[in-house]
């Protein structure tokens, strides 16, 4: 049991784009905290703690948590960076809530932001793995999504027609979301066209690169109601970040996902996941994620995730839509993007979604992916939770 | 095979990483860099609600965390807060030799320090509250080393 | 505060050059060693929290370097970016929170891999100052000439920090760098970023440091000798070194002012027994002392020339040899933590401060001392 339970009471995003050369780092990051208090209705001087992080190559700026009080609003308060890689932002969610739930602080601003332009997000990236077995063989995040992509489609015999539905959805979505950054829809016809990066991976089954900040305040129980009448209570958190090494991977059944949300399930009394969650912001970096995924993580059995998207369930208007703000693929600021997740999760229970918005939603799950295929998922619901 | 690792010479990986960077200054620094390639002075912000006025420019007050919607021109002559002489050829320096004197030097009118080189002075002259004025570069490419560096007055 | 404990430390031997260990043979080590000391095993740490730094490491998601040998593969885990003290107010945070009964926090870091001058001088806005080739010695000399000409000290009082720490650090196993120096030493040494010369500054090290926190009940299952947790708290001042007064460590007051409200610590001058600070450079273990409460702003220096923080003075401060006498960055306000452990155990052999009941120990993040976190530890619950 929690000692304090915990609540996102605002959220706040920067129009996320390819570029913005009119601000630097800690001015991007400002524009997400102004938007965020403003949406709770705090100040600053409200603010008792930060949690900030992003991924320290893609800027080039060594210890962020200092360097940006000017726009995070750290002058003298307590901040502290956490950083796991793509993960980095639902890291970020996790981190404040268990900031929040110790008792220690009632008000929680959370920051996870990126400038992908100002530097070479591919060369940045193949630095994280191993310098003396992975580096030189392993060229940036494509590789290995396309050799998860490849090992599924060999074991249950789908083709990247398959995939391409899953990236018509999401880029459909996109354009019901303000903040997104690629707002286009797409055919099937379209993606498969689309250049082949790395088999079997067509340039519109991936992810931009982008320029964005995102902010979100968790509050304690004591006082989330009095500053948000719905806030979106965060019920439990996991996360495991599994391998290491690429050659562990257990390539096709992403391990860390079915762990986690096996894990997430059993502390917060999920039965039937399928059933009972109402929407799902999904980090997925690329379109075969959205089938495979969903398949470790409980929503439907393995095998049958493709089937699954195909029926339409997943779209809007579907019994379990997945990423109504057009997921990772309209819009990838790393550092920020597993915490847009939880802030786009969070804006479904508050009602607050406008024309992404789905009906009723009661619980929504937010998940974060990174570094060597690791998984972090959060699960809000409406209601306090009794646990 | 052999099991014990004791004879073993372990080897060392030489390698760099190399990442190219395009920091984007945003529209409050680039200003900055405009004032000194046109007018040879120093833009500086000023925060309408405290007052304080800052070097390097900033676009929110850290303390009152708002907006500074004023701006300032320094002539960028100011005093020596604190310094040091850097006289080993430590990595940062790049192309730079020692002695290289580091300072940090508040501008008339301004409330902040900014950091900077100060030269065209015997290292052992400097001492905090030294008066000094910044030497612009002919050049100016919109980089920090558009202030040459800084000398006594 | 619900009791927290740390029920487990361990620590390797800090070294110029870690030649025969990669990131992962260090955590695997040192993992190991805090396990052995709690007398647990991985299956008895329910989550983990890894401390580094990506620029220190060369390497981009620099946890994933350590998470095997970390044991986070069936567990829940995170990584902070920043001191080992700071991954360790986390680590206790998740306690806390109810979510976990046990955590292991690790740090590592081997300044031998890099340049430590570069990768400081990342720590330097890009925009307005890097490209100028500050550091961290730089920036660092610049506040030490600060704090020397505020309070009117001279490099021979500094240099006796260096003269002590050196000393007691030939007690030390874990030490890098014990020995016999005096204050002539000091001022006879290569001048490096005036005033700060090389005996005044830490060296580059490598090292990785591992601690094991617990709530009440499983310390006191698990453990004999649980050190308790009383209080700890970290506040960062403004970024830019021209907007602080860098004489006064303001943030470093805040901190130190909330961890001792929570440790109900009134008088820290009378109530405290011993302290692990980090001193990156001589002046910065004084300047920090006064920040720290356990004496007037100016006072540390004459304090210290009494022989008050000797260690068989009033207060022993860095009874361990301190960072002067070995400093892996990421991983040193863990050792300071772990060297507080020892002391309130019993177990730090000829450095022990008889009867030593409260200790603090501190650890930084960003230049001249930016962010603290400050730790106020207790033998008793
Ligand atoms: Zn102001």
């Amino acid at each position: 049991m929690a000692k304090k339970r915990v609540a996102v009471v605002g959220t706040g995003q920067t129009m996320h784009k390819s570029h913005r050369p009119d601000v630097n780092g800690q001015e991007l990051i400002h524009e997400a905290v102004k938007t965020a208090l403003a949406d709770a209705e705090l100040t600053i001087n409200d603010i008792d703690a930060i949690v900030i992080g992003n991924m320290d190559h893609f800027e080039g700026i060594n210890y962020v948590d200092c360097w940006s009080v000017d726009g995070s609003g750290g002058w003298m308060k307590p901040i502290i960076k956490l950083t796991t890689g793509g993960t980095t932002g639902s890291t970020l969610a996790i981190g404040g809530y268990h900031m929040v739930a110790s008792g220690l602080f009632e008000k929680v601003l959370i920051i996870g932001w990126e400038k992908n332009s100002e530097s070479d997000t591919t060369g940045a990236i193949t630095t994280a793995f191993d310098p003396i077995w992975d580096r030189l063989v392993f060229a940036g995040a494509i590789a290995g999504l396309a050799a998860e992509g490849m090992a599924y489609m060999t074991e249950f015999g789908i083709t990247d027609k398959d995939a391409a539905r899953v990236s018509v959805r999401d880029r459909k979505h996109a354009c019901n979301n303000p903040y997104a950054q690629l707002r286009q829809e797409v055919t099937l016809e379209e993606v498969l066209a689309s250049p082949m990066l790395s088999d079997p991976i067509h340039l519109l089954d991936v992810c931009p690169r982008t320029d964005g900040a995102c902010a979100v305040i968790m509050a304690s129980e004591d006082v989330a109601q009095k500053i948000c009448p719905t806030p979106a209570w965060v019920w439990g958190t996991a996360n495991r970040h599994t391998y290491t090494y690429v050659g562990d991977l257990n390539l096709g059944e992403i391990d860390s996902m079915k762990y986690a949300a096996a894990e997430l399930w059993k502390k917060t009394g999920i039965t039937e996941p399928r059933k009972q969650i109402d929407v799902i912001e999904l980090y997925q970096p690329y379109s075969f994620a959205g089938i495979i995924w969903i398949e470790a993580m409980g929503i439907i059995p393995r095998g049958k995730g493709a089937e699954y998207i195909w029926s339409g369930a997943t779209d809007m208007g579907g019994e379990l839509p997945i990423n109504p703000s057009g997921g990772v693929i309209a819009c990838n600021p790393i550092g920020a993007t597993g915490l847009i997740r939880c802030a786009e999760a969070c804006t479904q229970i508050m009602g607050k979604g406008g024309a992404r918005q789905v009906p009723d939603v009661n619980l929504a799950v937010s998940t974060g992916f990174g570094g060597c295929f690791w998984t972090d998922i959060l699960l809000y619901g409406k209601q306090k939770p009794d646990f | 095979m052999e099991q014990d690792l004791s004879k073993v010479t372990p080897l060392v990986y030489e390698s760099r990483i190399g990442v190219p960077y395009n920091w984007w200054a945003g529209k409050t620094a680039s200003r900055f860099f405009e004032t000194i390639a046109h007018d040879k002075k120093l833009a500086a912000t000023k925060c309408d609600k405290c007052g304080k006025v800052f070097v390097p420019p900033r676009k929110t007050c850290p303390e009152c965390f708002v907006d500074t919607n004023s701006w300032v021109s320094l002539s960028g002559e100011g005093t020596v807060v604190t310094f040091t002489v850097v006289t080993r050829k430590l990595a940062a320096l790049g192309k730079r030799n020692p002695p290289v004197i580091f300072a940090l030097i508040r501008p008339d009118g301004a409330d902040t320090a900014m950091l900077h080189i100060l030269d065209n002075i015997a290292p052992e002259k400097v001492h905090t509250g030294l008066a000094v004025k910044p030497v612009f570069s002919e050049n100016p490419k919109g980089h920090i080393t558009d202030i040459s560096h800084f000398e006594p007055v | 505060m619900e009791n927290i404990a740390i029920i487990g430390i361990g620590m390797i031997p800090i070294k110029a050059n870690y030649k025969t260990h990669n990131f992962a043979d260090m955590a695997w080590e040192t993992v190991n060693a805090a396990l052995a000391d709690a007398g647990i095993s991985i299956k008895d740490v329910d989550n983990v929290i890894t401390t580094s730094n990506d620029f220190w490491d060369g390497r981009t998601i620099s946890c994933m370097a350590v998470g095997d040998a970390s044991g986070v593969r069936e567990k829940n885990c995170s990584c902070v970016e920043g001191d080992g003290t700071f991954g360790a107010f986390y680590g206790m945070a998740r306690i806390l929170s109810g979510s976990y009964g046990t955590t292991l926090v690790t740090g590592h870091t081997k300044g031998s891999e890099s340049i430590s001058s570069l990768i400081t001088n990342a720590a330097f806005d890009p925009i307005y100052e890097r490209a100028l080739g500050p550091d961290m010695i730089s920036g660092c000399a610049m506040q030490a000439r600060a704090y020397m000409e505020k309070h009117g000290l001279t490099s021979r009082q500094t240099a006796l920090v260096s003269v002590k720490n050196h000393g007691n650090a030939k007690h030390n196993p874990y030490a890098q760098l014990p020995m016999d120096i005096s204050v002539d030493d000091v001022l006879a040494s290569e001048m490096i970023a005036d005033p700060l010369r090389k005996l005044d500054c830490s060296p580059v090290s490598d090292g990785c440091c591992a601690i094991i926190l617990a709530n009440e009940e499983k310390a006191k299952k698990l453990c004999k000798k649980p050190v308790w947790v009383k209080g700890a708290a970290f506040t960062s001042d403004a970024y830019f070194l021209g907007d602080r007064d860098l004489a006064d460590p303001r943030s470093l007051v805040a901190a130190a002012k909330k961890a001792y409200a929570m440790a109900g610590i009134t008088d820290p001058t009378k109530q405290i027994d011993i302290a692990e600070v980090y001193d990156a450079f001589s002046y910065q273990e004084l300047m920090w002392l006064e920040g720290l409460g356990i004496c007037e702003p100016g006072q540390a220096a004459s304090l210290l020339e009494k022989g008050d923080f000797a260690v068989n003075g009033k207060l022993p401060v860095n009874a361990s040899g301190g960072l002067l006498s070995g400093h892996p960055v990421i991983a040193a306000g863990l050792y300071r933590i772990a060297e507080c452990v020892r002391q309130l155990r019993g177990e730090a052999g000829a450095v022990q401060k008889d009867g030593a009941k409260t200790a603090v120990a501190q650890g930084l993040n960003g230049v001249a001392g930016q962010s603290h976190c400050v730790w106020v530890l207790g033998a008793d619950k």
